[in-house]
């Protein structure tokens, strides 16, 4: 389970974080949702050490994340999907698999799970040798959380996924990530501007204005709440 | 008994008005001139107070801030680092030289063509350099300070050689030391171009200079032609550059390639980094140390007892040093050190004076770090 | 004719020799964005100490190796002390460091090794073999700097296409960021890219001390004319170090030839700068948007 207490962080005299608790359920989806600006990537970067605040504390399966390394939070089965998805262009689709999974698997293993993913994303494996940049947005979608998943961690964030993807696509998406958590223990935060899908699959939300959460509860309710909805979440 | 409300109010005018004159005027040229007056006094006194030797330093003083002056405005102000200045100082001694040994022209004449000899170099490297960013431009730049002398060498009957060509200092008034005339010559040198330097940087065109520094696209969104601001920040130092040689020239006696090796463009950016990138007044600093490390290094050495050689690579290593340390630890250099400790207690005596800006040296520009690009 | 083939051979092996501090130049702007101009001051710095070694009765090709590893060492002590501490502020910042870096070297070695020219060894005859009956300018250790340059490219394509160690050094260079989140100890590779840039640096250090003036400042030209092969291959590709290896080798060899080698630097200047007005991403560039 994660848990995020009282994390604050500024950027110079800006307060991007204000003292945002939350925590996240292990087999469930928890939706980051709010305005742009809000603070919600900033959030991710800040569990993931992308960015260093100012204080508060995160913790992921009883260990602190707060102070440590990129690739050693990352190490510690923390998957993070960057906002524009963060497709290494100048490798190819089957290299950039291969690199999430080099700081633990062995040749043998590195070959089956590579070969997982194709079968789990089967539009991809007719890329496998091409470079990413020929990819299409859906397609990088696929690649970045093939990527994501291959290295089997337990805690996924995602930043905005359904950006830039087809109405289609995004439904697809939302479809494939409630089944990734369904009877596992596998913790998925999914900061989202569009929230109606976001909440369509999330068990719990929270919404951020400003770098304060406003609304913390499941997502029954937060989507009931018609004044929230209108005031944060555009709908 | 109190005095009418409209009394005591034109009184504290009055007052105040007195002590706004107390400031030195609004205006940048007035406020540079008087500064470049009074800068001149103390030199004078203080070279007619100096041995004959000592003039001739305060004069080499002098003449490298010309050159730094016009190094910081490339490459604090408008953002184009060069590596190559020693050969621009090198066309202008080259330039003076010649003209002295070949033709009997007017000393200012043979100056100004210096002066213009460089430029016109700093034109042709401008144009392409406008293409270039950071590290392509320092390529080149280094380049050119590798390329230049040896030309020198090859054609070696019309630039002397190894023994080079010879200048003559122009005989000064009355009964002054030559030493003395010539520091004279080289601090009214070094003023006129910081006096022009810092109104050029108070204008549109210092305006331009550092819009293109900052941001080439938004500059150019903006109207300003940024190949054409580009160039121009180049020739003007290139010019600089070109008189501070003629002037080295001068002092030495002697122009050959000896005295321009890669060594000299290199300590040319320590000096200025160190004085403060994109200060005019910081050059003075620079200048101090281009002077007198040197000899600090030699004492140095024979304080450690190191071998005769080691001093002048000490020297050189010293300026390495510098140029490492002022980069990672404090890249404003020393006038942003100062800047720095002036508003620290300015902040600290705030409430009592508004921060004025009559302190402020010729430059008044933020001093710069080096650019991004 | 023979005059022009000599000239050309020549050429092409100077051209090698640029090569090889080209790559190295090459590695490093591709891990960091950086110019890593005191790369030819750091291979001489480690020529100069391999002279130490051979005057001290070091076998020559122990002494070869000993100053290759140095050279590994050197590279990878540089980036993390000079170069780390400046990662994320200015881009320019560090090339001024290693600017800085270059006349301390410079000044190092003088101090320590004195200004005497001293000669160099090289490990093979350097007289011309024969062709027929003709000498051509081209030596045995023509063929050893031709062998040694191309052992050199060929283990760092490998590394790179072939290796796990090489995907993550590219992924690195390419994407710090992406790679960090997914793992890769990113900040260890940048490393590990300026310690093989110190390798070729050593070497190539090596393959010209024996023909040239060996002193503080030997380096310095064969920098720039580095500098030059970089450019016109492409500052991020090892191919292109090479191919613009070559051009670089071959003209200054006509200019120098024909025209006299004190005109030499004037001609790599005036190859550069054609180079850098036609086309300033290189031969090999990679495609890539320009950010607005």
């Amino acid at each position: 389970m994660l848990e995020v207490k009282d994390l604050s962080l500024s950027y110079g005299p800006v307060n991007a974080l204000s003292s945002v608790t939350f925590s996240a359920q292990p087999g469930a989806i928890t939706a980051i949702l709010g305005a742009n600006g809000a603070g919600k990537t900033t959030l991710l970067r800040a569990i993931t050490g992308l960015v260093r605040p100012r204080s508060g504390m995160v913790r992921f399966a009883g260990e602190e994340l707060l102070g440590r390394a990129v690739e050693n939070i990352a190490r510690r089965g923390v998957a993070h999907i960057p906002e524009g998805r963060g497709v290494i262009a100048e490798l190819t689709v089957e290299d950039n698999l291969r690199l999430a999974t080099l700081w633990c698997m062995g040749r043998r293993e590195r070959q089956g799970a590579v070969e997982a993913t194709f079968e789990l994303f089967p539009r991809l494996s007719r890329f496998r040798r091409s470079h990413a940049s020929t990819l299409s947005g859906g397609e990088r979608q696929m690649l970045v959380i093939g990527r994501a998943l291959i290295s089997r961690p337990k805690l996924l964030l995602l930043d905005e996924p359904s950006l830039g993807l087809a109405p289609l696509l995004t439904a697809q998406l939302m479809a494939l990530l409630r089944d990734l958590t369904v009877g596992t223990d596998l913790t998925v935060v999914l900061v989202e501007q569009n929230a109606r899908s976001a909440l369509s699959v999330s068990q719990n939300a929270v919404v951020l204005n400003l770098g304060q959460v406003v609304a913390s509860d499941s997502a029954a309710v937060i989507a009931a709440d018609s004044g929230l909805r209108h005031h944060y979440l555009g709908f | 008994m109190t005095l009418p409300v409209t009394q005591e109010l034109s009184m504290e005018k009055e007052n105040e008005s007195w002590l706004r004159r107390l400031r030195l005027p609004n205006q940048p040229l007035a406020r540079h001139l008087i500064f470049a007056f009074c800068g001149a006094g103390i030199l004078f006194l203080v070279t007619s107070l100096l041995s004959p030797f000592n003039d001739y330093e305060v004069g080499e003083i002098a003449l490298y801030v010309v050159a730094l002056a016009g190094l910081s405005l490339l490459t604090g102000v408008n953002g184009q680092i060069s590596l190559g200045h020693g050969a621009f100082m090198a066309v202008g001694a080259y330039t003076v030289a010649l003209l002295m040994t070949h033709t009997q022209l007017n000393f200012l004449v043979e100056l100004v063509l210096s002066i213009g000899a460089a430029a016109f170099l700093g034109l042709l490297i401008g144009i392409p350099a406008t293409r270039l960013k950071g590290p392509y431009l320092a390529g080149m730049t280094l380049l050119l300070a590798l390329a230049l002398p040896p030309i020198a060498d090859k054609w070696s009957t019309t630039f002397g050689g190894d023994q080079g060509l010879s200048t003559t200092v122009p005989t000064g008034p009355g009964t002054i030391n030559p030493e003395e005339w010539l520091a004279w010559i080289q601090i009214i040198g070094a003023l006129i171009t910081l006096v022009l330097l810092a109104n050029l940087l108070r204008s549109r065109f210092g305006r331009s200079f550092r819009a293109v520094r900052d941001d080439e696209i938004a500059a150019s969104l903006a109207g300003i032609h940024v190949a054409r601001t580009k160039v121009l920040a180049f020739v003007i130092s290139a010019g600089c550059a070109g008189l501070a040689g003629a002037f080295l020239g001068l002092s030495t006696g002697v122009v050959n390639t000896g005295e321009f090796p890669l060594t000299l463009s290199i300590q040319l950016l320590a000096a200025m980094v160190l004085g403060g990138t994109g200060s005019l007044m910081g050059m003075w600093w620079g200048a101090v140390l281009l002077v007198y490390l040197p000899q600090w290094s030699t004492s140095l050495s024979t304080h450690f007892s190191l071998g005769s050689g080691a001093s002048a690579y000490l020297a050189t290593i010293i300026f390495g040093v510098v140029l490492i340390v002022v980069m990672i630890a404090a890249p404003t250099g020393v006038q942003g050190g100062f800047r720095w400790m002036w508003q620290h207690i300015a902040s600290l005596l705030a409430g009592q004076h508004a921060t004025s800006s009559s302190a402020s040296e010729l430059s008044d520009d933020a001093v710069q770090s080096l650019p991004t690009k | 004719m023979s005059l022009f083939i000599n000239i050309s051979l020549n050429g092409i092996t100077n051209g090698m020799i640029f090569a090889s501090l080209a790559l190295a130049l090459v590695l490093i702007f591709r891990a960091t964005r950086i110019v890593n101009f005191a790369q030819g001051a750091m291979g001489m710095m480690t020529t100069f100490i391999a002279s130490s070694l051979l005057s001290q009765g070091v076998g020559y090709w122990w002494a070869f190796l000993a100053v290759l590893t140095i050279g590994f060492v050197f590279g990878a002590l540089v980036e993390r002390v000079l170069i780390r501490p400046l990662r994320g502020k200015s881009e320019l910042n560090p090339v001024i460091v290693t600017i800085g870096l270059l006349i301390v070297l410079e000044g190092l070695a003088g101090a320590i090794y004195g200004n005497a020219s001293r000669g160099f060894p090289a490990a093979f005859s350097q007289s011309g073999l024969s062709v027929g009956h003709t000498k051509i300018a081209f030596s045995q250790f023509d063929v050893f700097i031709f062998g040694a340059v191309l052992v050199l490219m060929t283990a760092t394509l490998v590394l790179f296409r072939a290796t796990t160690l090489g995907l993550r050094m590219r992924a690195s260079a390419f994407a710090g960021e992406i790679s960090r989140l997914l793992g890769v100890r990113v900040g260890l590779f940048l490393t590990l890219g300026w310690a093989l840039a110190g390798v070729a640096g050593s070497l190539a250090g090596l393959l010209v001390a024996p023909t040239s003036s060996f002193g503080p400042y030997y380096m310095d030209l064969i920098l720039v004319y580095a500098f030059t092969a970089a450019v016109i291959g492409g500052l991020e590709s090892p191919v292109g170090a090479l191919l613009g290896g070559l051009i670089t080798g071959l003209c200054i060899s006509y200019v120098g030839g024909y025209l006299g080698p004190g005109l030499q630097p004037l001609g790599a200047l005036a190859l550069l700068m054609v180079a850098l007005m036609t086309r300033p991403e290189g031969i090999f560039a990679r495609p890539t948007a320009r950010r607005v």
